[in-house]
């Protein structure tokens, strides 16, 4: 636990250190912006909410969320750190889950910067914000979903650029198989599949938790979801460090 | 007490380390040699518990690597091969970084990363990223990570590569000093850096055991040595001067000079008095005359190329240069 603490302050440390923590929360923002006040119709909706704002969320995360995911194991892979990394006193848990909480923090300070948009709407009208807090959540919880797939494929490989398409692509599927398109591609299926592909779904999970219903399995889904792409990781680095 | 036995490490087809067995006491700074993809790396990663066996165990102070991983490494310091460390951070960010997985705090922290700082020489540095050293500053801070725990086991790869002469000296003398109670494993491709600090050596090749003794020892197996480097001043013909003496083996004539020898004795004798003897009653017009002390490359060669080809690996022999002098 102590060394976990270890590890994580070194990782964050090393965001703030390089100028990637700063890239990440600018674009975040401009983007999550441009998304909800272009593309969301924040101000002509006309309703006191975040809905527009946090509809966007998968999909931005969907090419950001890698980014940062991309080194957290292909960098120490890379430059032979790694091997520097696991001859010291550390558990391999104690590694996985310090890289990941660093990054994890990382996207919830991002998330938490986006706060002037959270008065915006508190000023503009009188929000349920009961409902903007448990969107915020999910928001963070969809994250880490995102953070782990990422953490798994960027052990996979040494090199960042494979490890960011590949968890785009994994991401991918697992924002798109609770929407529309794909479930309607299902109708031939029965209830039970379509019903299995959409629950493995970001999307129905996140649609749920931004509603304002703090459903324990939603939040549970997201909970099992990354410990499950972490304990890959930590045996996708157990078996593949030594290449 | 580092005890190896019958250790085998794969990587798919290919069998980098094979049934290795060896100890090492302490107080012994083993020189691991060995030529490229011989298994030396490999072997100091498993040891260090970065990569796992494939059959055989270690034990370090009586722990099993396998078994109680985290005890092991605590008794470890490790230079991994090429130094790798966090290049963002600055040498002290870094130091502080390994001093708190150390599990030191406060004072005691301070102390021992001012004492490491001062032995490796770091102080002109500690607040520069290790990104922007150069790579003799960057080996020396792979070092002082390697001992800021004053560890029992010292394991170090190729610790001198990269280091100019007057760095490669100061680190062999802190290995040196570092080594009193501890048992210290280098591994190496500069062969002077054996005979200069280590006290025994073991050669490896195709991931096998081929030579383990002092260096001293190693170099007396060479067929250099007990024998002689002779330059003449002028035409003679040694061969003619020498057919009487039973002692001398063969004589071998340098290809780029040919005034110079070198009389090899016929295994088990002494050549030198006799060459000496018979070079003054002979009157022979001698510019320079050596006793060969041995070489420990000449040796290094014989034993590692042998083993290349039994295992199949052509390679060029490197022309034999006579007439180094000792």
């Amino acid at each position: 636990m102590k060394i976990m603490g270890i590890i994580f302050r070194r990782e964050l440390a090393s965001y703030f250190a390089t100028p990637l923590a700063y890239v990440f929360m600018v674009i975040f923002l401009v983007m999550s912006g441009i998304f909800t006040f272009d593309l969301g119709a924040f101000y002509q909706r006309g309703q006191a909410d975040l809905v527009p704002f946090f509809n966007f969320h998968p999909w931005l995360y969907l090419f950001m969320i890698p980014a940062i995911a991309m080194s957290l194991w292909a960098d120490e892979r890379k430059t032979g750190t790694i091997e520097l990394l696991m001859t010291l006193p550390v558990k391999l848990s104690d590694a996985v889950l310090g890289k990941f909480l660093a990054a994890w923090v990382l996207t919830g300070v991002a998330l938490l910067l986006t706060f002037p948009i959270w008065i915006t709407v508190n000023y503009l009208g009188n929000p349920d914000n009961g409902v903007i807090i448990a969107g915020y959540l999910g928001s963070w919880l969809m994250a880490g979903g995102f953070l782990a797939i990422g953490s798994c494929m960027s052990a996979l490989t040494r090199n960042p650029v494979i490890a960011f398409i590949l968890t785009v692509a994994i991401c991918f599927v697992f924002v798109a198989s609770g929407s529309e398109i794909v479930l309607n591609a299902f109708t031939w299926a029965p209830q039970v599949l379509v019903d299995a592909i959409a629950s493995l779904s970001f999307l129905t999970h996140f649609d749920s938790i931004s509603k304002g219903v703090l459903d324990v399995r939603d939040i549970l889904f997201f909970v099992i979801f990354i410990g499950s792409w972490l304990l890959a990781s930590a045996i996708v680095i157990e078996i593949k460090k030594a290449n | 007490m580092i005890e190896i036995s019958h250790l085998t490490k794969k990587f798919d087809n290919f069998t980098a380390v094979d049934n290795l067995s060896f100890s090492v006491a302490e107080g012994e700074v083993l020189g691991f040699l060995g030529p490229n993809g011989a298994g030396k790396s490999t072997t100091m990663k498993v040891i260090t518990g970065f990569l796992a066996p494939t059959a055989g165990s270690v034990k370090v102070d009586g722990h099993d690597i396998s078994i109680d991983p985290i005890a092991v490494k605590s008794l470890i310091g490790y230079l991994p091969e090429g130094a790798p460390s966090y290049a963002d951070m600055t040498v002290l960010q870094f130091l502080d970084f390994i001093a708190d997985i150390r599990g030191f705090s406060g004072q005691e922290k301070r102390r021992r990363i001012d004492k490491v700082v001062a032995e490796v020489e770091l102080e002109s540095v500690v607040h520069k990223t290790i990104d922007t050293l150069s790579k003799g500053f960057k080996r020396r801070v792979g070092l002082a990570q390697a001992i800021i725990h004053d560890p029992k086991v010292l394991i170090l790869d190729e610790p001198t590569d990269g280091l100019d002469p007057n760095q490669k000296h100061h680190v062999r003398q802190l290995i040196r000093n570092l080594a009193k109670d501890k048992i210290v494993v280098i591994s190496t491709h500069i062969l002077e850096e054996v005979s200069a600090v280590c006290t025994r050596a073991i050669i490896i090749a195709a991931g096998r055991i081929v030579a383990d003794g002092t260096p001293k020892a190693l170099e007396a197996r060479s067929r250099y040595h007990g024998a002689v480097s002779l330059r003449l001043a002028s035409d003679f013909d040694l061969q003619a001067a020498l057919a009487g003496a039973a002692e001398v083996g063969s004589i071998e004539q340098n290809a780029e000079d040919p005034r110079r020898f070198v009389i090899f004795p016929q295994p088990g004798n002494q050549v030198f008095s006799k060459v000496l003897d018979l070079s003054q009653a002979g009157q022979w017009p001698v510019a320079e005359f050596h006793l060969v002390e041995g070489l420990l490359e000449d040796y290094f060669r014989s034993v590692t190329q042998a083993t290349a080809a039994k295992a199949g690996v052509s390679e060029a022999p490197v022309g034999q240069q006579a007439g180094v002098t000792a």
